[in-house]
């Protein structure tokens, strides 16, 4: 890793710091008003790396101990990286050793569409361009959630509905995804079966049914979808 | 309320599984071989499938057959895909939807 690396990959994360600061203060703040102490958000930016489930996890530290579901939620709702993983076979696959596997662990969304999409400058190394972007994006979040840790005691104004932060980075993740992709076919799949499972299984048991049954529609589906994809 | 072992451990819990969905394709699909055609199938439509469904998980307790009927909830996703298709800013189209929806349950719908 040399400084050239980090110098040359910090531009391309500039939106990614002022999202992450943003994003990391309040998942912060949402901790410390939730009654844990400042280091909370520090270790767990550091160790889980994922903005949404550690939203989530907010949630489940308040809820009774039941970390087999905490692990399977996660799975469910993390099941995406997989998909990042599939498409980064290619590019990680020069890159070697504690670097190789720093560049997979830190693989979050943004992570993920930045060395998926940019290419290193002429003269500077892909390994070390790509964990140069890991580290600036890692860094930014545990910055983000330890001043929010921190400052969240002194916050004097009402942070109710704050927690909407999360809904509102969703939509603007699968917005830009929509805008990106042509055929649209999976997003009405994912809606319709997401719905339709909330209503017959119940708000606190309908991820599992419903990642089932978009795998099985888009897999029923898979002749139709691929021949628009083609057209 | 749980010990401060239990909340280690949900913590460690979260972790291990958001480590085991990213090193998973690198253990079952080795780089020397090509990925199956499914599996490359299933990577260009499953997010825009995923999202949805967590915009979904989102809105799970918001009630829409009474109460508020979700109109703050629908106000804020308005405010945030309006936004977001103007100025394309993420970190404003974010910000300005969460602070719409936090004047509408603290000031408007108390």
């Amino acid at each position: 890793m040399t400084a050239k690396a980090i110098k040359a990959a910090f531009p391309h994360t500039v939106p990614i710091l002022a999202g992450f600061l943003f994003l990391g203060l309040t998942y912060g703040i949402l901790m410390n008003v939730s009654g844990f102490p400042w280091y909370y958000p520090t270790i767990m930016a550091l160790t889980i790396f994922a903005g949404s489930v550690e939203f989530l996890t907010v949630n489940w530290l308040l809820s009774p101990f039941n970390p087999l579901q905490a692990f399977l939620l996660t799975l469910m709702v993390n099941a995406r990286h997989i998909f990042y993983g599939i498409s980064m076979l290619d590019r990680y696959k020069e890159v070697k050793g504690l670097k190789r596997l720093y560049l997979i662990f830190g693989m979050c969304d943004e992570s993920f569409s930045i060395n998926y999409t940019t290419d290193a400058p002429e003269g500077i190394d892909k390994g070390d361009f790509m964990t140069a972007v890991t580290i600036l994006n890692h860094s930014y979040w545990v910055a983000g959630s330890t001043l929010g840790g921190i400052f969240g005691s002194v916050l004097t104004f009402n942070t109710r509905g704050l927690e909407f932060v999360l809904t509102s980075m969703f939509v603007v993740i699968f917005l830009e995804q929509w805008l990106k992709q042509r055929n649209r076919s999976s997003a009405w799949i994912g809606f319709l079966v997401s719905a339709a499972c909330l209503v017959l299984f119940g708000a606190d048991k309908f991820i599992i049914p419903t990642m089932i049954g978009i795998l099985g529609v888009l897999t029923l589906l898979r002749e139709p979808i691929s021949r628009r994809d083609a057209s | 309320m749980m010990t401060v072992t239990q909340q280690f451990l949900t913590i460690a819990a979260v972790a291990l599984a958001t480590i085991l969905t990213r090193f998973l394709p690198f253990l079952v699909f080795r780089s020397d071989r090509p990925t199956p055609k499914y599996i490359q199938y299933l990577g260009k439509h499953l997010p825009l499938s995923v999202f949805a469904l967590l915009i979904v998980y989102c809105l799970r307790n918001v009630e829409f057959t009474g109460g508020t009927f979700g109109v703050p909830e629908l106000i804020g996703i308005a405010v945030t895909v309006a936004l977001h298709l103007w100025k394309r800013q993420m970190i404003l189209s974010i910000a300005g939807g969460t602070l719409i929806y936090m004047v509408m349950v603290q000031a408007v719908f108390v």
